[in-house]
């Protein structure tokens, strides 16, 4: 775009160049890299350009403002797709009659996930048997909101749990200590998981490190020291 | 030490094989923004909830079919607007449409007094959110879900140069309700 093309305040604009409709991306960081680069070859010669860079950028904070008002939803939302999932399982669970599904969760123990996922005919008794395996792994207690801010807000540790630790054990460990697992595992096989809403004394939180380390089923835990 | 989460594509993996976990590490990775992109359409939270809930379970379900062609986020706000527009329809079917077709207008129609003593910020935010939804849909993908032009195409189901119009258009609007709102930005 030339300086010559470019919108003079209040003047109508018909047509656009392909620049100007690249515009809200550039600022956005969207772009891909060589369109970005058109974008600031174009800005380098057009101070009126630059000026409609400036108005998408105050457009696209707002946008975010506007947005982050809206708040974040309840519970009740997560309550609702871990019942609907675990409805399904079961129903999925009680279709495999009982010898069979001995045989099948020694089979697909040994397959990968995505494995499992390539082998539609079985993709129903996989995902049935393994939800099994890992019954109750939602662990979000009771009446915990799910916040926007839940990777930011509470006391946070981060555990490795023994290779042996199946997924009911671990059920029971976060739950007994009233924990949740917010993200993980990350390549070192660490979770991360939050011990509480608020920020415990020191006293106390190194007490329940100190329990947690104490757990058969735990291999490695350590508070974290800042939140993310 | 950061911790270096596992990708969304990798969780999907998981979750394909009935992983709850990874289940939930993306629900808690995801669902606020899904849950905004559709309270903008529906402007109803319960139903804003419902539609979060069964956008999930669809991954839960569908989550060996994901072939990776666009972002996991991509994806789910494609899930969501389905969705949503479909209980749109409903609800416009059933004539249950009327409280949301209020509240549109009432955003609207909101007087010029009124936004004469807004700062500029709450008065832009006004016009934001007295577009139309069609218009207020490509903005937000575009600057609050950071969504590239293929990517909206991909969500919203046009094609790419359309994107590009829709989205000029969409600020053009913007800037003439801005101007009726005692802001002149300077464009259009």
């Amino acid at each position: 775009m030339t300086q010559k093309d470019a919108p003079e305040p209040g003047r109508p604009i018909n047509e656009p160049s392909e620049i100007e409709l690249s515009l809200p991306w550039y600022g956005a960081g969207t772009l891909r890299r060589r369109d970005r680069q058109r974008v600031e070859e174009a800005l380098r010669d057009d101070p009126d350009l630059a000026r409609h860079v400036d108005l998408v950028r105050e457009e696209l904070a707002e946008t975010i403002h506007l947005n982050e008002t809206l708040g974040a939803p309840s519970a009740a939302a997560a309550d609702r797709l871990m019942a609907a999932i675990e409805a399904e399982t079961e129903a999925a669970r009680k279709r495999v009659p009982g010898a069979l599904a001995g045989w099948l969760t020694g089979f697909f123990a040994s397959l990968s996930p995505r494995t499992l996922a390539v082998a539609a005919s079985f993709a129903t008794l996989a995902i049935a048997l393994q939800g099994v395996m890992i019954a109750d792994i939602f662990t979000r207690p009771q009446n915990t909101p799910v916040l926007e801010n839940e990777h930011h807000h509470g006391t946070f540790a981060r555990i490795r749990f023994v290779r042996q630790a199946n997924a009911a054990e671990i059920t029971d460990f976060l739950q007994d200590n009233q924990a949740t697992v917010v993200d993980g595992p990350t390549g070192g096989g660490l979770y991360r998981v939050r011990l509480g809403m608020k920020a415990l004394a020191k006293e106390e939180l190194h007490r329940i490190i100190a329990r947690i380390r104490q757990d058969r089923i735990v291999e490695f835990a350590e508070v974290e020291e800042s939140a993310p | 030490m950061a911790m270096q989460a596992p990708a969304d594509e990798a969780l999907i993996g998981r979750i394909a094989g009935g992983d709850r976990l990874a289940m939930q590490v993306l629900f808690a990775r995801h669902h606020v923004r899904v849950y905004r992109y559709v309270l903008r359409l529906l402007h109803d939270e319960m139903a804003a909830e419902d539609v979060i809930s069964d956008v999930f379970l669809d991954v839960w379900r569908q989550a060996s079919r994901f072939e990776a062609r666009s972002a996991v986020s991509t994806w789910l706000i494609a899930i969501a607007r389905f969705k949503a527009l479909s209980m749109l329809r409903r609800r416009r079917d059933e004539g249950l449409d009327d409280e949301t077709a209020a509240s549109i207008e009432e955003t609207a129609d909101d007087p010029e007094r009124a936004l004469a003593k807004l700062d500029k910020g709450e008065k832009l935010r006004k016009c934001l959110a007295a577009l139309s939804a069609e218009h207020r849909e490509i903005i937000d993908l575009v600057y609050y879900h950071e969504k590239s032009v293929e990517e909206v195409a991909d969500i919203v189901g046009i094609p790419e140069n359309t994107v590009k119009t829709r989205m000029f258009y969409a600020r053009k609007k913007l800037g003439e309700l801005c101007k009726m709102a005692g802001i002149d930005r300077g464009w259009p």
